[in-house]
């Protein structure tokens, strides 16, 4: 650290070239916050420690197929199972095609079931009370303004309402929080009472089905055995269960929109590669041309070693100082993009994961661009670099 | 006044970016090779372009001793055009395969307000309402063509992967589908037979999922049923299963419904007269589309915001480029000072000097652009992806790496050398010739 004044003024030797590379290393680390953030979006559903106590069991053959809603009681009956909520998709649209709402008809206990939907007392109650009443995330209301006391009108997709009417009336008497550690994305969905959904239906199955249930568990770690005795219930009939954790329930979603791990880190790939390329390069030139200076540095008796360690300080001073900034920029970039993209991108701000893994990117990307000129520092003979050999 | 005139030169060489920036993004290919050939002739008649190819000759001979750093310029830019290539050719990709998916010919009618199969009903009245209405083309026997349909999504699991799921759409069809679609050939075994459990499947299907090969067997919804055949038809379709729909409608219990109901038209124009009747049909609350349309929106989504991510990656990676292109050739002046001021000293004028440099940044440019989109064709041309689409199924579609994203990955190409090499080969120009020439 005594010789940060020396590094710095290295760095700073040549203003316009190492201007031009820290421009590069903060372009390659403005991506590499945004793709990131972008990537945690489809996985956080898969990680979220809050979910770890709940199953999902859904049809065997096909996510549209809807269940018995005779299995409730069965299911309850498994040990190891503390409660069994359902819901069913409504396919919502406000207003416009456009205006996709994450909307479900819920079970009366399902508030209970996901803890992560903080609600008011109040509202909750307003909520148990109110049989066309509603419920939105914070962000979903945001969106669309709406307010407590608000009559909102939601078309379905997929169910008309018994009079043929397709749009359904509700009344929002509750906007919820998440709680911290929630999936991303639980800020925008729609919740409604099951009971109105069967009672105004124009389907009448819809009184004795519903779409999935979800089931909490006791404790995490049976999640396996009631998963099993789960299936077995149905096993063979026609209605064949298929129950797995709500995480490995999400997971298999995002995996079907398409690998964006796997596009993610290939584009990543492509431009890291570059970058160490690109600095390296520079890396080389600068140490080049102060051949002579390190030169009388080793002469006035400085080690070996001790050179080695100012090229290497150096390349990854150089890489941290871009590196910080880009991602500095993303952090105030991402939140722009996702509200810019109404809602169609749901980005969470960067996370304390991405900034360390960012941080260990810049330092390895800088010991590796530096070691090739700072071995050929420390190697330098002395008689030979001043002579200009 | 030196430094207001430096301060000129700066702000003139950003607006000529700029301006020339603008052009070229509008520029169409003939404007670009007419620039060349201009620039070819130009070099081959006038005197300063003889000195112009004469001093690009001994840049270009140099090129070999500044390997690393030249390697710099091209791979960088061969990254940038690579990244945003292969994002266009999947956006490309799915847009173009729902799109072939639709015609002007064929229309397909929907309940009201659904938006896409996997939601609508109609009931049987309904749909023979819907095929007996005018415009709906005759076959000899004077019955419609037309066909009623239902699209079930059952998982299987992905190739490779047995314990992925994936929503795999079946799509049960009425016989008149042959003529109503004939786009969709059998390559391989026959077709399906009605009333049995029977299914033919596409080839995107069968090359994306587990277990579809002819004559296997596969469970859905509890039943047995036997693959008897492979179809092709290069479009979306191809991502799906396909039965009668009788037999499909009774797996499922769907009764006597159908999702949808596709006609052929006498003539695109009988598409109005067709929809007319429909909607003025008060036993109906129908959504009537060409399937051109109906196919085409349900792409827009995805395609945007492909084209949106991948020209915005782009960018960012353009800009750390043009930034590492400019250290490059700022640093290849560098070396070649002497040499530079040595022409300037005997006579070669600020021109030569300037397009000569930009020369060998943009040709230096224009290889990393070669590399780049030519290792994306050679990857990912023809490469089959799969994502969930409208009907909360899979559909399989493949990579597209057209000519014109080819060309379009040679256009960032040239433009990140142009602006790389413009500041340097302005330096190179400006270069205080005595200066130059005292020091080593």
């Amino acid at each position: 650290m005594k010789y940060l004044h020396l590094i710095w003024a290295a760095l700073f030797r040549r203003k316009t070239r190492t201007f031009f590379t820290l421009v590069s290393i903060l372009a390659a680390f403005l991506l590499f916050g945004m793709l990131d953030a972008t990537r945690s979006a489809f996985s956080s559903g898969g990680d979220s420690v809050i979910g770890v106590d709940r199953l999902l069991t859904t049809s065997r053959y096909s996510i549209i197929q809807s269940l018995p809603a005779s299995l409730s009681t069965r299911m309850q009956a498994v040990p190891g199972v503390k409660s069994v909520g359902y819901a069913n998709w409504f396919g919502g649209i406000y207003q416009d095609p456009k205006n996709f709402v994450l909307s479900f008809a819920v079970s009366d206990n399902y508030l209970d079931i996901y803890h992560e939907i903080v609600l008011p007392p109040g509202q909750r109650k307003a909520f148990e009370s109110t049989r066309t009443g509603a419920i939105v995330g914070e962000a979903l209301a945001k969106r669309y303004g709406w307010k407590v006391g608000d009559k909102i009108p939601l078309q379905s997709t997929i169910f008309p309402q018994r009079n043929g009417d397709k749009t359904w009336p509700f009344d929002l008497v509750g906007i919820y929080k998440p709680a911290k550690g929630a999936a991303n994305g639980t800020d925008q969905q729609f919740f409604f009472h099951h009971k109105y959904f069967e009672d105004a239906n124009a389907f009448q199955t819809v009184g004795t089905t519903v779409g999935w249930y979800v089931v909490q568990l006791t404790s995490a770690d049976k999640a396996d055995s009631v998963a099993k005795a789960i299936d077995a219930l149905s096993a063979n009939s026609d209605h064949e269960t298929k129950t797995q954790t709500e995480q490995a329930f999400n997971a298999s979603f995002v995996k079907q929109l398409g690998d964006i791990g796997l596009i993610v880190s290939a584009i990543m790939g492509a431009v890291f590669f570059t970058l160490i390329l690109l600095t390296g390069n520079t890396m080389a030139q600068a140490v080049r041309e102060r051949t002579n200076e390190l030169a009388v540095l080793k002469t006035i008796g400085f080690s070996s070693r001790s050179v080695l360690g100012m090229v290497l300080a150096e390349g990854m001073l150089l890489l941290l100082l871009g590196g910080i900034l880009g991602l500095a920029l993303a952090t105030v970039v991402v939140p722009i993009v996702a509200k810019g993209s109404g809602g169609m991108l749901n980005l969470p701000p960067l996370g304390m994961q991405t900034w360390i893994l960012g941080i260990v990117l810049m330092l390895v990307i800088g010991a590796l661009v530096g070691a090739l000129p700072a071995i050929r520092a420390m190697r330098l003979n002395i008689v030979d670099a001043l002579a200009g050999r | 006044m030196k430094s207001l005139k430096k301060f000129a030169i700066g702000l003139l060489a950003v607006l000529v970016v700029a301006v020339f920036l603008a052009i070229w993004i509008a520029l169409p290919w003939p404007g670009i090779v007419a620039l060349a050939i201009a620039l070819a002739i130009w070099m081959a008649v006038t005197r300063r372009g003889k000195q112009t190819w004469e001093v690009t000759k001994v840049g270009l001979a140099t090129v070999t001793q500044r390997l690393g750093s030249s390697s710099v310029v091209v791979v960088g830019i061969a990254g940038v055009v690579g990244v945003l290539v292969a994002m266009l050719a999947m956006s490309e990709g799915f847009a173009e395969t729902l799109r072939s998916t639709g015609n002007d010919r064929t229309a397909i009618v929907l309940r009201g307000g659904s938006q896409a199969e996997l939601n609508s009903i109609l009931d049987r009245d309904s749909a023979n309402v819907v095929i007996q209405a005018p415009g709906v083309k005759k076959d000899a026997q004077g019955k419609p063509i037309a066909s009623g349909e239902l699209v079930v999504v059952a998982n299987l699991p992905r190739k490779g992967e047995p314990d992925s799921d994936s929503n795999v759409p079946i799509r049960g069809v009425s016989e008149d589908v042959w003529n109503l679609r004939d786009q969709v050939k059998i390559v391989q075994g026959r077709k399906f037979k009605p009333g049995l459990r029977e299914l033919i499947v596409g080839k995107g299907a069968l090359a994306q999922f587990e277990g579809l090969d002819v004559g296997k067997n596969i469970r859905l919804a509890g039943q047995t049923w036997t693959v008897v055949g492979v179809f092709e038809s290069n479009d979306s379709l191809e991502s799906e299963l396909w039965g009668d729909t009788q037999s499909v409608a009774s797996a499922y219990r769907r009764g006597s419904s159908v999702q949808s109901v596709t006609v052929l038209l006498d003539s695109p124009a009988s598409f109005d007269a067709f929809k007319a009747s429909l909607v003025a049909d008060p036993r109906l609350k129908v959504d009537v589309t060409t399937t051109r349309e109906y196919f085409g929106k349900q792409s827009e989504g995805l395609t945007k915001v492909l084209r949106a991510v991948g020209i915005t990656v782009g960018i960012i990676m353009a800009i750390g480029a043009v930034f590492g292109a400019l250290n490059t050739m700022f640093a290849a002046i560098q070396a070649r000072a002497r040499e530079i001021a040595t022409l300037r000293a005997i006579g070669f004028r600020g021109i030569p000097v300037v397009v000569s440099v930009m020369l060998e940044t943009m040709l230096l440019a224009l290889l990393g652009g070669v590399i780049g989109a030519g290792i994306v064709w050679i990857v990912f041309n023809g490469y089959t992806a799969s994502t969930l689409g409208a009907n909360f199924s899979q559909v399989v579609f493949r990579f597209h790496v057209s000519t014109g994203l080819l060309w379009t990955g040679i256009k960032w190409a040239l433009a990140i050398g142009f602006v790389g090499g413009l500041f340097p080969a302005l330096r190179a120009a400006r270069l205080p010739v005595t200066a130059a020439l005292r020091e080593l």
